[in-house]
């Protein structure tokens, strides 16, 4: 019995050192998961905005990283939807760099009937160069009213036009109810 | 009219709201969770204000980052201050913004472009 537990005690040594090289040799920065509620929000991005500072990188690099965390964390604590028996919003959070850039990569799990309207506004924004994403921010904000969460309809359109970059994206069928979102911004090192 | 003076927090700008000194500013980063129960106060004192503005209202925004959720806060705070422009009363949009901060500059020409507001812009120094 003891022994078993030792074993069991091994593997997650284990576990814990593979877990430990992996974020090492892929650079990740921060990686959470669980309930994400403002508090966790300002948690997060202060610590990140600590760490970019450290690392000398521009304000302009740090401005738009932390720009680009708010508003998915955001999203998910306002957006997020659960699996069966869980009432909190949850999520995971990942923030990686390499020589070029900054991923921000978050995933929580959606409704399989909003998939088709998120995937739509994904598609949507992927598509938009500069000058129309900041027509249609314009366009939103006149026409959009605030939900009863708080949301604009404008992070993602955001996120775009200050990124610069592309949306990746990947939806993961988990049941008939439910799929897992998967969301990854990119922000350049200049 | 009252004076509104709150203190900013990691998560929510100063504000800045006297009639009878003519100041008026909001500064500092603004991304509440609740952008509406934030912004309520606000908006009701500039509700009220606008039914009876100084012949000038000089209106400093300072902002160093704000979510998008306050973006469509300030546009309908803007929208009220065309209202008062309407009525024959001049207001001045002063947006400051750090140098190095051209999404700041933008977001403030963005506004600039939706209302009829004079806007002015003013470099920050540290």
């Amino acid at each position: 019995m003891s022994e078993l537990k030792e074993n069991k005690g091994h593997s997650f040594l284990d576990f814990a050192y593979q877990m430990y090289k992996s974020m090492k040799t892929n650079e990740i920065n921060l990686v959470y998961e669980g309930e994400v509620t403002q508090e966790i929000t300002k948690t997060f991005t202060s610590l990140t905005e600590k760490n970019l500072a450290k690392a000398e990188e521009s304000n302009m690099v740090q401005r738009k990283v932390f720009h680009v965390m708010v508003e998915c964390l955001q999203n998910i604590s306002k957006h997020a939807d659960s699996l069966e028996g869980e009432v909190e919003k949850r999520g995971i959070v990942m923030v990686s760099h390499g020589n070029e850039s900054y991923n921000i990569i978050t995933g929580n799990v959606i409704r399989n009937d909003k998939v088709p309207s998120l995937k739509e506004s994904l598609e949507m924004v992927n598509s938009l160069d500069k000058a129309d994403l900041s027509a249609l921010y314009k366009k939103q904000m006149r026409e959009g009213r605030l939900s009863d969460k708080g949301g604009a309809g404008l992070g993602l359109i955001d996120i775009a036009k200050k990124t610069g970059n592309k949306f990746t994206y990947q939806f993961k069928e988990l049941n008939d109810e439910v799929s897992f979102f998967i969301l990854t911004s990119t922000i350049k090192r200049k | 009219m009252e004076v509104i003076n709150i203190k900013g927090t990691e998560d929510t700008p100063s504000v800045i709201l006297d009639k009878d000194n003519g100041i008026f500013e909001i500064s500092g980063r603004s991304l509440p969770e609740d952008v509406n129960m934030f912004f309520e106060p606000i908006m009701d004192w500039i509700d009220e204000y606008a039914e009876e503005p100084l012949p000038v209202t000089v209106f400093d925004f300072k902002l160093e980052y704000f979510n998008t959720a306050s973006s469509k806060v300030i546009l309908d705070i803007l929208l009220k201050f065309e209202e008062i422009i309407e009525s024959g009363k001049e207001v001045l949009v002063k947006w400051h913004y750090h140098e190095d901060e051209e999404d700041m500059l933008e977001a403030g020409e963005e506004y600039a472009d939706i209302v009829e507001i004079p806007f002015e812009y003013i470099v920050l120094e540290d």
